[in-house]
């Protein structure tokens, strides 16, 4: 009698923290047969996602479009951004989500892994028709020849200049516009006001590291071969990109006061650089127009599309895609869904939405940026009006026809390396310890080693 | 342990020794053996959580990593051995060596400084005579402070430009550096940061303090003592052994140190990619290349390390204090 209740008491703590430990667990939907009963509703088959959120309209509308469609079912949300560690544990756990939420720019490095899997078949079975997506969308998610993800979001730069620095300087937007690198050297002279310390007027910001490939690209310039395998840092058109980037912030002074004036300023705020006059032009991601339509719409600043040094119009698209990690438990549904929320007329309703929303409550819509051109293009006939805001309009208008310019790196075993190798040297020559030509060399030879070690360890 | 009963008359302690062995024989006349093993057996089953809480969460993965530190493993794919290739990639990783030089450079600053500073908190939050409840719980209150609130906040508390720390600063004349963004001024913003969390180390300090005996401070002021000598001779001696846990304590947590830093200087794209290698902490370090570089085996190998590191220094403590530590009773 002692000794069994001994044993139910040593029993029930040990099942006691056991059920607690189990509770921790799990990321995905889980396994077994409890969990196919639950996560069927009606037939349908409960997909669950990671590193997505539902902060607007237009996520809300394309997830209730997958939900109602034929074909569709309940999407169990996991909100917040894509968390690296939370998803390579549900990957290692075998417990992923059936699809996941990642930057375009990461889709490689998994691929190589085998954390995602490849597309292709479920490409052809859904009938998902690739050639609606903007070819840099798609190149990012290439890698050997296979599609590991479908392209949602198309993000690009704007170049935006402060009417009143520019009039101040005694330039003209055209001028601070220009392709010509020499000229920008001349308008960022003009309109940066003091320097280090005394740092009052940004003169032209050129946002580096992180536009260095933007930069390259405007001069001719290549950081990486088209099959993602090869670096080439060391080109002699990206030392010159870099050298002529740096030399822009140099002006104003040490780096280091230069930083903390650009992250001293109320960003996405009232007081931001162009309400309060403190920058005269910098190259800044599409959605900071929206930022200003919602905080500042007339702080007086013009936006304008940014040249190569031939004077045609160039830029750098990134942006988030939907991709299916190895072992989720509903593939083809979540293929489904990928479709569903990249397809044109998914995107055309949740757009609409959200401009009537926005419209209602006395805000501005000024377009929604997809990777899927014809939804683009539906967008822009269908949903957007002018504001009657000149600037914001303009703004609408430089965005949609700078979509067609865009460039992008293409999709390498090693994106995370690659990136960190190469801001790394922007971050050095900025910070003065070395020269262009040094850092990126010091770069070029990080890079390809992580790539040969990524590609050594695919094989 | 059973020897004196064995050999010879009993010691002075007779009576008290004789009782607990008769006792003893009384319990197990009365089935003591039978007591004696369901107490184990209860006290099994109450330690049973801890017990499996440690085997899976520390011993479980500590051995684990150590595997995992002689392998080639993306989190993905099944680890590959490549035996201690890890262990000779370390030596020869620049990287590596800037995130232990910034790290050693952090703890030496904030190590001391904190524990300074929290004693000074405490002998002020000691000498009280009312109210002590209220600033000790105030001076607590920083701990709560989720990491992430931390670091976000000192953020904009230590920018060059706009920071309030040198608009204070301003006040008394002192022109503050670019604590964010200069890499000479980055470690020293991030040790004043830590200070936001001193309070822990100030209560213990205090709990000390209420625990030295009154009559000391009596006899060393019939003695003459000043203030002075008092702190220096009756005080310090009698709290060693609180300096001595909140010292190794304090040096493991500064030589793991990551929530804060990682989200002034790593939490997101922009200030990830133009920090530069200031911030870089060792476990800022090992995290990367652990889940963004997905090296988790290399990783493995940069955590043993770091834990022999820190078996190291505590050894060393260990016995420099051995020399310098007063212990009550022994």
């Amino acid at each position: 009698m002692g000794r069994s209740r001994s044993r139910s008491v040593v029993g029930a703590g040990t099942a006691l923290t056991a059920v607690t430990l189990a509770a921790c667990g799990g990321v995905g939907g889980g396994g077994g047969g409890s969990d196919q009963a639950a996560s069927s509703s009606g037939g349908k088959v409960t997909i669950s996602t990671m590193g997505f959120g539902l902060p607007d309209e237009i996520a809300t509308v394309r997830v209730k479009t997958y939900e109602n469609s034929a074909k569709g079912g309940p999407v169990k949300i996991t909100e917040g951004g894509f968390d690296e560690q939370q998803f390579l544990a549900a990957v290692a756990s075998g417990n992923p989500p059936d699809a996941v939420h990642l930057d375009r720019a990461k889709v490689g490095t998994y691929a190589a892994r085998g954390a995602i899997v490849p597309m292709d078949d479920c490409i052809a079975k859904s009938g998902i028709d690739m050639s609606q997506y903007r070819k840099p969308g798609v190149q990012q998610v290439t890698l050997d020849g296979k599609v590991y993800a479908i392209p949602e979001f198309y993000g690009m730069r704007l170049l935006i200049s402060d009417d009143a620095v520019v009039k101040k300087a005694g330039l003209t937007t055209k001028q601070v516009a220009s392709g010509d690198w020499d000229t920008i050297t001349m308008v960022n002279d003009k309109m940066t006001q003091g320097s280090g310390r005394n740092l009052k007027v940004i003169g032209y910001d050129p946002r580096i590291p992180e536009t260095l490939p933007l930069w390259a690209a405007a001069n001719g310039g290549q950081m990486l071969s088209a099959d993602g395998k090869t670096a080439s840092l060391g080109d002699p058109k990206v030392v010159e990109a870099l050298t002529f980037t740096t030399n822009l912030v140099k002006r104003a002074g040490k780096y280091s006061e230069f930083k903390a004036t650009r992250e001293g300023v109320d960003f996405f705020g009232k007081d931001n650089q162009y309400a309060t006059d403190t920058v005269g032009a910098m190259p800044i991601d599409d959605f900071y127009l929206n930022v200003l339509a919602d905080v500042s719409p007339k702080a007086g600043f013009t936006v304008s599309p940014i040249l190569d040094r031939q004077g045609k119009q160039i830029n750098y698209s990134g942006g988030s895609s939907w991709a299916i990690p190895k072992g989720a438990k509903h593939p083809e549904e979540a293929c489904e869904f990928a479709k569903v929320m990249t397809a044109a007329d998914t995107w055309v309703a949740a757009a609409k939405a959200r401009a009537e929303a926005l419209r209602a409550e006395g805000g501005y819509y000024l377009g929604t940026n997809t990777g899927n051109k014809v939804a683009d293009e539906r967008i822009r006939t269908e949903v957007f009006k002018p504001t009657g805001v000149p600037a914001l309009d303009n703004g609408a208008k430089v965005l949609q026809q700078a979509q067609d310019s865009a460039v992008t790196l293409p999709a390498t075993y090693a994106g995370s390396e690659f990136e960190k190798a190469y801001t790394d040297a922007v971050t050095r020559v900025l910070e003065g310890s070395q020269t262009p030509a040094q850092a990126l060399k010091q770069a070029q030879g990080e890079a390809q080693k992580a790539l040969d070690a990524a590609a050594k360890s695919r094989q | 342990m059973t020897a004196p009963a064995a050999s010879g008359p009993p010691p002075t302690s007779v009576p008290v020794a004789t009782s607990a062995r008769a006792g003893s024989r009384r319990a197990r006349g009365w089935g003591g053996a039978g007591r004696g093993q369901r107490e184990g057996r209860w006290a099994l089953a109450f330690l049973s959580p801890w017990v499996i809480g440690f085997v899976v969460f520390t011993a479980g993965p500590m051995v684990a990593s150590l595997v995992l530190s002689f392998t080639d493993y993306d989190l993905v794919n099944s680890p590959r051995l490549v035996g201690t290739q890890n262990y000779h990639d370390l030596v020869s990783d620049p990287r590596l060596l800037t995130s232990m030089r910034n790290t050693v450079i952090y703890t030496v600053l904030h190590v001391p400084l904190a524990m300074l500073l929290a004693l000074g908190l405490a002998l002020v939050l000691n000498r009280l005579a009312r109210g002590q409840g209220f600033f000790r719980t105030l001076v607590y209150l920083p701990v709560m402070t989720p990491p992430v609130a931390i670091g976000a906040m000192f953020l904009l508390l230590l920018n060059g430009r706009s920071g309030l720390v040198n608009e204070v600063l301003s006040w008394v004349g002192i022109t503050g550096p670019a604590w964010t963004t200069d890499p000479a001024w980055i470690k020293p913003g991030l040790v004043l940061m830590s200070l936001w969390t001193i309070g822990g180390t100030a209560v213990i300090y205090l709990a000390a303090l209420k625990d030295v005996p009154v009559q000391l401070h009596e006899a060393a002021t019939l003695d003459g003592a000043n203030a002075w000598q008092r702190f220096r001779n009756v005080t310090l001696p009698m709290i060693s052994g609180t300096i001595y846990f909140t010292l190794i304590v304090n040096t493991i947590a500064s030589l793991q140190t990551f929530s804060e830093v990682y989200t002034m200087y790593f939490g997101n794209a922009a200030t990830a990619s133009s920090s530069g290698d200031a911030a870089l902490m060792y476990a800022v370090y090992l995290f990367q290349q652990a889940f963004q570089f997905l090296h988790m085996g290399y990783a493995s190998a940069m955590a043993w390390l770091l834990f022999l590191i820190i078996l190291l220094i505590t050894v060393v403590q260990v016995r420099v204090a051995r020399r310098r530590v007063y212990y009550e009773g022994g």
